[in-house]
């Protein structure tokens, strides 16, 4: 459990950081966190010969709520998400999210750029994002380029973001209507077995929209276009539901890991959709 | 007496004995993070070892290729088989007859296998110089499963056998075969069997699992080449068996060796074998002259050290119509991993495995154990337990539960008809057991009306008709568990380990002014022994239990004993302390006699002194005596106050208790949730209640993990799935349900205060009673058997094959 050398930097500002990118290539990866790269370094499944500490950024740890937007920098720990009143407030679903991440110790380190940016699907940040419909920021050589959580997860560990570029915030519209977030999960500090993020705005009965995002059922996260489209419109009945986790469940594919087989998954994930959803309806 | 005197009850509770929840006195290190364990030792000029591990279960090694390593700035040395086999190193006897490789010779047979150890500067150039050594493998085909393991044309594994047909314990029938264990009555049992009323049939499997303490395996070994003594610091649950172990084996003399338990973060069985880690250090410090550590990291503790249970029980169980069991049948197919290295007493293979006719008067049994060997790390280790009573509490626990089925009766009820009487104690089991005592109807049905039981199981059948309805999709169970363990191994006439008796030991020196220095033979892992030994002290020699220090784990300053396991601190070390506690006394007696110049006859023990009889003003402290003793002439008596007692227990001794557990299931997620655990222990005298409660919900709580999802689990080709805390269960306190403990005290009759142990009786009954909930809650569906760990997806896929999920 002892990493490999490595060469230790630790810029003030996102534009140096960029340069340390631009100079290594693909032997630097920055460290926010650090709760996903230091272990992979320290079983010497990831081979980091140049480690750019993000911690002294000042920039990156801000958060603004303003004109119907958020934007929080990357260095914004999960346990910040949780104890900014006005963030809890304006976007209650984060809160309810970050609160089922991990352990408060792994909370107090564990950054929402990190934790969207490693690209592992067993992350919550990327399914909540997709939600969200969040802009990511990515700066790079030619400054800050925008994609979207929902464009940005190509494969477990594959990303949009390039070897010189890094996450340095997002931005999402303030959500309206109800939400949940529902993960199932063995104990305290494990990955979900399945999770589902859901945001739905109702109008007098009726959906106007609806948007569902899920964790750790496929190799990204998946949002789920038709599950949202088989309730907006309609007035959420049983069966209006049942369509939408039908839907939603055509869009993943679980793997069988020591969380148990397939079916069990599948199974799961169908509960834990259907009570996302019910949920946020309940409080929209 | 004046108005300063003291009471009674003053000077009682000055003592703080027996009885009394006295605050742990290690907790002010512990919880200031001051304690010593193996890790924080830091010698001059010390080295570390490291080893090169075999990624492969089963495999040749073509070739090991240290070069690269050797070459690496600050790699002292990199030891291979090769090299400890002119020393005869290179393989090293077990604990239970069997020989296991140090280093791997030739091949290796499970994942994590020690392969080659590299000695370095620190652990950073270790770590870099392990990735250096290349070693080509030869993958082997691969036997996780020890049922397969005895088929005809199963791959050999231990080719260093062939043409051994009987090892340490008998005949073997197989290339894969270690031994045929057997107890009891065969033909008997299957005749009663043949000609019952009711028959019940089972498999139960306890699956591979481990201790996992919080602090993994390690040692500190530094060889003076100087004054000739090697000075070996380890996390060793029993010491002065190291210390003899390592004479054995190194030729040192035994004097010459001293063997240093400091700290321990925990034991559980893990840290009572001999790990090729130790061997390796003292060799690697013998050839360079320096001190070499060695810890493990959390992956190699799980891989490679000792796992616990891995035994395939089937059972039958025959009774009347009307529920009074007539016989029981055990047979089982046990894994042993690649070498036979369970931590037994000699004499018993499957460790007290035939405790398994349980609580119950059956009047005849028969148990026979296979031991096999596959491609999985040894071990075979009392995971806090006695050897092998958690398997035999589950296997038997288990099979009532099966009988009450067939018997379409209540699991309770059953049991209640079923125990031994108390007027029937001292009770000589089938198998071959003398239980020393018990209360069993008592202590039922204290636990049974503790839990309301009859408004439990009224709940659960409204519970059962509402779910049919529709109505919810959770289910509850009640899960009972009333076991009795056999602990305090044990006298020496039957219990040995390679040939060392199970006595053990403690020594006593009362200083002048009246505190005192105690040492056992035991060593404590955070069980608490210089809280309590001293209380058992403080009873019996009058001194207060604040001012008597209690150690242990040091071989050159503490008396012989067998080490701490099996929960027999208590019963056997216990013992020796309340025996040479009178041994002081009776001294005493004769100074205070001729203090206050009486006959020794005329004088009566009162809490902290003596008195004479009928004049209560007249008397010496414990205290006083102690001065008199060291600096006043006394005739015919030699200066001091000091005893020392080997006891050597007459009986092993037989704790009993009745947990319940009410557990809710979701039986859409396999999400469950622990309502009500009740935990009624009778351990025998008490010696201090908050400890004892403390012992119960640390032990309940792995119970609970691993009735729950704690797994050691192998894929196909013999990679260990669950290497790490993420997949390897451990309670957090988020998990960890809450316990009601109670509790019924009946003495052991022959222990000398009464004390049977209690340390691991939570697991041992913990286990059925959180498995029986999830039978309990599905047997209204049809349920008879499922395996463990129940976890998520496992209690999932018992509703989905019951066909509840439409």
């Amino acid at each position: 459990m002892i990493p490999s050398a490595f060469e230790y930097h630790r810029p003030a500002d996102v534009k140096s950081a960029v340069g340390i990118l631009q100079a290594q290539g693909d032997e630097a990866r920055v460290l926010a966190g650090g709760h996903s790269l230091i272990p992979m370094m320290k079983l010497r499944m990831a081979a980091v010969t140049h480690l750019v500490d993000l911690q002294d950024i000042a920039e990156l740890k801000a958060v603004s709520i303003a004109e119907g937007k958020v934007t929080i920098g990357a260095m914004v720990t999960q346990h910040m998400l949780i104890d900014n009143a006005r963030l809890a407030a304006s976007v209650p679903l984060l809160r309810e999210a970050a609160l089922q991440i991990a352990d408060p110790q792994v909370r107090y380190c564990g950054t929402i750029g990190g934790n969207i940016a490693n690209g592992d699907p067993a992350n919550d940040m990327p399914g909540l994002m997709q939600c969200l419909d969040a802009t990511l920021g990515l700066a790079g050589p030619n400054g800050t380029r925008n994609v979207k959580a929902r464009d940005f997860y190509e494969g477990a560990y594959v990303t949009a973001c390039e070897d010189d570029e890094l996450v340095v915030s997002v931005t999402f519209d303030v959500p309206k209507g109800g939400h949940a977030y529902e993960k199932q999960k063995r104990k305290i500090g494990d990955y979900a077995t399945a999770a589902c993020a859901a945001l739905i705005e109702m109008d007098g009965g009726t959906c106007r929209s609806a948007s569902i995002a899920m964790t750790n059922l496929s190799d990204t996260p998946i949002w789920s276009r038709s599950a949202g489209a088989a309730l907006t419109g309609t007035r959420c009945d049983t069966e209006d539901i049942a369509s939408a986790v039908t839907a939603a469940l055509a869009n993943i594919n679980p793997t069988e890991d020591n969380r148990g087989p397939v079916a069990f998954k599948m199974h799961v994930a169908g509960i834990v959709i259907k009570r996302a959803i019910t949920r946020a309806i309940a409080s929209a | 007496m004046n108005d300063q005197t003291p009471t009674r009850v003053e000077r009682s509770a000055k003592l703080k004995g027996l009885g009394v929840s006295r605050k742990r006195v290690e907790d002010v290190r512990f919880t200031q993070g001051k304690g010593n364990y193996v890790d924080d030792i830091k010698m001059p000029g010390m080295l570390f070892g490291d080893f090169v591990r075999s990624p492969y279960a089963h495999a040749r090694i073509k070739s090991i290729n240290i070069d690269a390593a050797m070459a690496l700035p600050g790699v002292i040395a990199v030891l291979t088989a090769k090299d400890l086999e002119p020393l005869g190193l290179h393989w090293m006897p077990t604990l239970a007859g069997d020989k296991q490789m140090v280093l791997a010779d030739g091949k290796v047979l499970f994942q994590g296998q020690e392969v080659a150890f590299v000695v370095a500067e620190n652990r950073y150039i270790n770590a870099d110089a392990i990735d250096l050594v290349e070693v080509e493998y030869e993958e082997l085909p691969v036997l996780t499963d020890a049922k397969v393991a005895m088929a005809p044309d199963a791959p050999v594994l231990r080719e260093d056998l062939a043409g051994q047909e009987s090892g340490a314990h008998g005949k073997r029938k197989h290339h894969n075969h270690i031994f045929l264990w057997e107890i009891g009555d065969e033909a008997a049992t299957d005749e009663v069997i043949a000609n019952a009323d009711v028959v019940a049939e089972e498999t139960v499997y306890y699956h591979r699992t481990h201790p996992c303490p919080l602090e993994t395996c390690g040692c500190v070994a530094s060889m003076d080449k100087v004054n000739g003594k090697l000075t070996l610091f380890g996390t060793f649950q029993a010491p002065h068996v190291v210390r003899t172990v390592a004479s054995l084996l190194s030729g040192i003399e035994e004097h010459n060796i001293r063997v240093v338990s400091p700290d321990i973060g925990g034991g559980f069985g893990n840290k009572v074998g001999v790990y090729p880690g130790y061997v390796c250090s003292i060799v690697a410090s013998i050839v360079t002259g320096r001190p070499v550590k060695w810890v493990e990291d959390r992956m190699d503790n799980l891989m490679a050290t000792a796992f616990a249970r891995d035994y395939w029980m089937k059972g039958r169980i025959s009774a009347t119509k009307d529920g009074r069991i007539t016989g029981l049948h055990c047979h089982v197919t046990a894994d042993h991993g690649a070498f036979d290295a369970c931590a037994d007493p000699t004499k018993f293979p499957a460790g007290f495995m035939s405790i398994c006719t349980g609580s119950y008067d059956i009047p005849v049994a028969y148990l026979g154990v296979d031991g096999v060997y596959t491609n999985k790390a040894p071990g075979g280790v009392s995971y806090r337990c006695s050897f092998r009573v958690t398997e035999a509490a589950y296997f038997i626990e288990r099979m009532i539960e099966v009988l009450a089925i067939k018997l379409n009766m209540d699991a309770a009820e059953l049991r209640r008809i079923n125990f031994i009487r108390k007027e029937q104690f001292p009770y000589d089991s089938a198998l071959g057991w003398e239980y020393d005592s018990g209360d069993y109807h008592t202590a039922w049905e204290k636990a049974l009306k503790a839990v309301d039981y009859d408004g439990l199981r009224k709940e659960q059948a409204e519970r059962v008709a509402a779910f049919k309805r529709g109505e919810t999709r959770k289910l509850l169970g009640v899960g009972l568990s009333f076991f009795t363990e056999i602990v305090g191994a044990g006298p020496v006439k039957n219990c040995d380990i390679l040939g060392m008796g199970m006595f053990d030991s403690c020594e006593i020196r009362i200083h002048p002014t009246g505190s005192a220095i105690a040492r056992l033979g035991t060593i404590s892992q955070g069980q608490g022994h210089a809280t309590t030994f001293a209380q058992i002290l403080a009873s019996e020699i009058g001194i207060s239990a604040d001012s008597i220090t209690i150690e242990e784990g040091d071989t050159d300053t503490a008396p012989y004993g067998l080490g701490t396991y099996g929960s027999r601190s208590t019963p056997v070390a216990g013992a020796a302390a309340a025996m040479a506690g009178r041994k002081i006394r009776a001294k005493a007696q004769m100074i205070a006699a001729y203090l206050l110049e009486v006959h020794d006859g005329d004088l009566e023990w009162d809490i902290d002194r003596f008195v004479v009889k009928g004049a209560p003003e007249q008397f010496k402290t414990m205290t006083e005596i102690a001065y008199a003793s060291y600096h006043q002439e006394i005739p015919g008596v030699e200066p001091g106050l000091e005893a020392v007692s080997y006891y050597d227990p007459p009986n092993m001794t037989y704790p009993f208790g009745a947990y319940i557990c009410v557990m809710e299931i979701d039986v859409d997620t396999g999400v469950h949730e622990i309502r009500h655990f009740y935990a009624l222990d009778d351990c025998g005298t008490r010696i201090n209640p908050m400890i004892i409660e403390g012992q119960v919900h640390g032990g309940a709580t792995e119970a609970y993990a691993i009735a729950m999802g704690q797994e050691l689990a192998y894929d196909e080709i013999g990679n260990v799935k669950t290497g790490t805390l993420m997949d390897f269960f451990l309670p957090t306190s988020w998990e960890t349900p809450t316990y009601t403990t109670d509790f019924t005290e009946t003495p052991s009759p022959h222990h000398p205060i009464g004390a049977k142990g209690v340390g691991e009786s939570p697991n041992v009954g913990g286990v059925p009673a959180f498995s029986n909930a999830v039978h309990d809650a599905f047997r209204p569906f049809g349920l008879k058997q499922s395996h463990m760990p129940h976890d998520q997806w496992r209690i999932w896929t018992i509703a989905n094959d019951l066909g509840l999920h439409g």
